[in-house]
C-alpha cells in the first residue's frame, strides 16, 4: 500500500521529519509541516536558513536525505521534478532566452503527453497572457521586457499548467520597491482568483506578513514557529520570532513568579514587569532568564506626574528623538534603568494630549496585557 | 621599441604577403613580377594531384570535425558532473593535451598504431577462414583522423565547457520543472544554449586538421593530404602554382577561423 499522508483531502504539501544534508551542512533539519490546499504559505527566515532548499525538495530538484515529502497525499520521494504536479517561479526568472514570450509560456503545455493541439496551446497562452496583463507581448523576446514584465512571464509560464501548487522563490527580490508593492497585490489577487496553493520564499518580513495566510519562520534549517501573521505578531514563541516579525522592545530579567497564564519578571535594575506567556511557547521556570517583549504601538507616552494609570507598568524617561511619520510619531525614550525604548504614538492621542520634543521628561506605560514574557534565546 | 615591433610584424607577414603577391604573378619565376594573372590558380585547380590531395584533406578534415565535435560535446557534458579530484585531474589532462606539440602526437600515434597493428594483424590472419584474404590493418584515413581527433577533441571540450559554465543552471531546472524529460531538456534548452561553442569547435577542428602537416606526415600512410602534397612539390622547387594553393588555403582558413571567433563572441542568442 502506498504511503498516505494523514489527511489527503485537505493537505497539499506535507513534510514529515525531512532532513536534507549537503556534504557537511544540514540545510533542512528534521522539518515537519503541512500546507493546506489553496493556502498562501510563506517560508520566512534569514539568508542561508534553508528556505530555498525546502522549496527545491518540493519541486524535486533535490531529494531529502531523510524523511518524507507528500504532494496531494502521495509520497514524492524519488520522483523527478518533471513528473511532479508543481511549478516554480525562479528568483532570476530563468526564462528561456532563445524563445519568445509565447514559446516560453507554452513550454510546459508542449511537454505534455498527449500534447495539446496547436490551436489549444495558442488559445491558452493568450488567456494566460491576458491574466498577467501582457496581451500583445507574445512575440517579444524575453530580454526586451522589463523586470516586472519578465516576472509576469515567469508567473504565466508556471500558472498555465494549472499546477496543484505554485512555488515562488523570492520572486520579487529583483524588483524595485514600488513595483514590488504592486506585484505583491497582484500576486495576492491572482492567488485568490486561480485558487491554487502558493508557497512563497522570502526574507522580507513585511512581504510575508502582508501576503500570506500562514507563515513558517525558519532558522538554521529548523522551523521556529508556524502560524497566521497575526499569531506570529501577537504570540511569538521566542525572542527570535518577536525580533524578526515587526519591531519590539525587549527588557531582560529573571522570572520571579509564575501563574497559570502570567509571569513576573524582575530586571537587573529592579523594575518589575508582568506579562502573559504566549501560547505554544515552552513554559518558563521560576528563576530562569526571560525577556519581556512590548510592541512600540502598545506603549502610551505621557507627561511625568500625569497619574492616570494604576495597574499599568510605568517607567520614567527622557525623550531622545522624535520622528514624525504622518499618521503617527515615533519616539525614542531613554529610561531610568531599562535602556532605550521605542514608542509609536498615534496622531489621535497626540492631539488629545500634547506631543513631546527631545529633552522632555515623560512617563511611558503599558498594561500587562500588552507585554509578553518569552524565553531568552 | 616601435622599430622592434615593426620588424616582428614584417617578419611575420612579409613572407605571407609575398606568397599571395606572386600567386598572381604572370611570370614563371619568383625573381620578377610580370603583371597580373590568375593562370596559376587555373593550373593548380586543374592539376589532378592537387585535386586528389584536396579531396583527401577535405575527407579527413570533415571526419575529424564531426567526430571531435560529437565526442568533445559528449565529454564536456559528462565532465560537467564531475567534482573534486577527478574533475581537477581531467581538466588538467585536457589542457595538457592541447599543449602537446604536434610532433609528439605524430610520433606517439605512429608508435602506438604500429605496435597495435603488428599485434593484431597475425591474429586476424590466423582467425580468418582459409582461402579468403585476411584484412590487413595499415596506416590510412583512419589513422590520420584518429590522430587529429585526439588533439581537436580537447579543443572542443574546452570551448563547450566554457559555454556550459556560463550558462544559467536554473534554465535546465526550469525545463525539468515544466515537465520536460532529461532528453527533451537537452535538445530544447541545453543544445540551443551551447551550439555556438560546438559549431566554433567544429570549425576550429576542421581548420586544424586541414592545415596540419606534422601529424599527417607521420600517420597518413599512402594518403597525400594537401599540406603533404605542397611539402613534396616544394622539394622540387617553388612554383607559382604552390603560391596559388597556399593563398587559397590561407583564405579558407582565415574565413573559418573568423567565423569561429564570431560564434564564440556571440552571447546567448542576444
Ligand atoms: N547544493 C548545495 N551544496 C552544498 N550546500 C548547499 C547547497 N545548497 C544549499 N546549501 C547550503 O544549505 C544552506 C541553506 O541554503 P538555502 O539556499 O536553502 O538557503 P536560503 O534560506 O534559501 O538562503 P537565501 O535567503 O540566501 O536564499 C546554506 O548553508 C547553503 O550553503
Ligand atoms: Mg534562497
Amino acid at each position: 500500500m502506498p504511503k498516505q499522508s494523514s489527511d489527503s483531502q485537505e493537505l497539499d504539501i506535507e513534510f514529515r521529519n525531512v532532513t536534507k544534508r549537503f556534504e557537511n551542512v544540514v540545510a533542512v533539519d528534521d522539518m515537519s509541516l503541512s500546507v493546506e490546499r489553496g493556502a498562501f504559505f510563506s517560508f520566512l527566515g534569514p539568508s542561508g536558513c534553508g528556505k530555498t532548499t525546502s522549496l527545491r525538495l518540493i519541486a524535486g530538484f533535490d531529494q531529502p536525505s531523510e524523511g518524507d515529502v507528500f504532494i496531494s497525499g502521495k509520497s514524492v520521494v524519488g520522483i523527478p521534478s518533471h513528473k511532479r504536479p508543481v511549478n516554480m517561479v525562479f528568483q532570476q526568472y530563468a526564462l528561456f532566452p532563445h524563445m519568445d514570450v509565447t514559446d516560453n509560456i507554452g513550454y510546459g503545455l508542449r511537454q505534455r503527453n498527449p500534447k495539446p493541439g496547436k490551436q489549444e496551446i495558442i488559445k491558452r497562452v493568450d488567456e494566460t497572457l491576458e491574466m498577467v496583463r501582457l496581451s500583445g507581448y507574445g512575440k517579444r523576446r524575453v530580454w526586451e521586457l522589463s523586470g516586472g514584465q519578465q516576472q509576469r512571464v515567469a508567473l504565466a509560464r508556471a500558472l498555465i499548467n494549472h499546477p496543484t501548487c505554485l512555488l515562488l522563490d523570492e520572486p520579487l527580490a529583483a524588483l524595485d520597491r514600488k513595483l514590488r508593492r504592486e506585484m505583491q497585490i497582484e500576486l495576492q489577487t491572482l492567488q485568490r482568483d486561480v485558487g491554487i496553493t502558493f508557497i512563497l520564499v522570502t526574507h522580507d518580513q513585511e512581504e510575508a506578513l502582508s501576503m500570506s495566510d500562514r507563515i513558517c519562520i525558519m532558522r538554521e534549517g529548523q522551523i521556529i514557529q508556524t502560524g497566521s501573521p497575526r499569531e506570529l505578531y501577537d504570540e511569538p514563541v521566542d525572542r527570535y520570532v518577536a525580533d524578526f516579525v515587526g519591531r519590539t522592545n525587549f527588557f531582560d530579567g529573571d522570572v520571579i513568579d509564575i501563574t497559570a497564564s502570567t509571569a513576573t519578571v524582575k530586571s537587573m535594575s529592579g523594575q518589575i514587569f508582568v506579562g502573559s506567556q504566549p501560547k505554544g511557547a515552552t513554559a518558563l521556570a521560576k528563576g530562569s532568564k526571560a525577556c519581556v517583549a512590548v510592541r512600540p504601538e502598545m506603549i502610551a507616552i505621557k507627561a511625568v506626574n500625569d497619574a492616570s494609570h494604576s495597574s499599568n507598568i510605568s517607567i520614567n524617561g527622557q525623550v531622545m528623538n522624535r520622528i514624525f511619520l504622518g499618521e503617527h510619531s515615533e519616539y525614542l525614550v531613554a529610561t531610568e534603568g531599562c535602556g532605550d525604548v521605542m514608542v509609536l504614538s498615534p496622531r489621535s492621542t497626540e492631539s488629545m494630549n500634547r506631543s513631546f520634543v527631545p529633552g522632555d521628561h515623560v512617563s511611558i506605560s503599558w498594561g500587562p496585557e500588552a507585554a509578553l514574557v518569552i524565553g531568552n534565546t | 621599441m616601435r622599430i622592434y615591433a615593426i620588424a616582428v610584424f614584417l617578419f611575420l607577414y612579409v613572407p605571407i604577403g609575398i606568397i599571395v603577391l606572386f600567386s598572381f604573378n604572370a611570370g614563371r619565376h619568383a625573381s620578377e613580377l610580370k603583371g597580373f594573372s590568375i593562370q596559376w590558380y587555373d593550373k593548380a585547380l586543374s592539376n589532378p594531384f592537387v585535386g586528389d590531395a584536396f579531396v583527401t584533406s577535405l575527407i579527413v578534415a570533415f571526419s575529424v570535425a564531426i567526430l571531435s565535435s560529437l565526442m568533445g560535446t559528449a565529454a564536456a557534458l559528462a565532465l560537467q558532473r564531475l567534482k573534486g579530484t577527478p574533475k581537477m585531474l581531467f581538466d588538467g589532462l585536457i589542457y595538457v593535451s592541447v599543449m602537446i606539440p604536434g610532433i609528439v602526437i605524430g610520433i606517439a600515434t605512429l608508435v602506438a598504431l604500429v605496435t597495435v597493428f603488428d599485434f593484431l594483424n597475425p591474429l586476424l590472419a590466423s582467425a580468418w577462414p582459409e582461402g579468403s584474404k585476411p584484412p590487413k590493418l595499415h596506416m590510412g584515413y583512419a589513422s590520420v583522423i584518429a590522430a587529429h581527433t585526439l588533439f581537436t577533441m580537447s579543443l572542443v571540450i574546452i570551448l563547450v565547457r566554457a559555454r556550459i559554465a556560463g550558462m544559467d543552471r536554473a534554465l535546465i531546472e526550469a525545463s525539468m520543472d515544466l515537465y520536460a524529460t532529461p532528453w527533451r531538456t537537452f535538445y530544447q534548452v541545453t543544445l540551443p544554449q551551447i551550439y555556438p561553442a560546438i559549431l566554433a569547435g567544429f570549425l576550429l577542428s576542421f581548420t586544424f586538421s586541414f592545415d596540419d602537416f606534422i601529424i599527417s606526415f607521420f600517420v597518413a600512410g599512402a594518403n597525400t593530404t594537401l599540406p603533404i602534397y605542397i611539402f613534396a612539390s616544394i622539394r622540387r622547387g617553388i612554383t607559382p602554382e604552390v603560391n596559388a594553393i597556399g593563398t587559397m588555403v590561407l583564405v579558407a582558413s582565415l574565413v573559418l577561423l573568423l567565423t569561429a571567433q564570431f560564434l564564440l563572441r556571440k552571447r546567448t542568442q542576444r
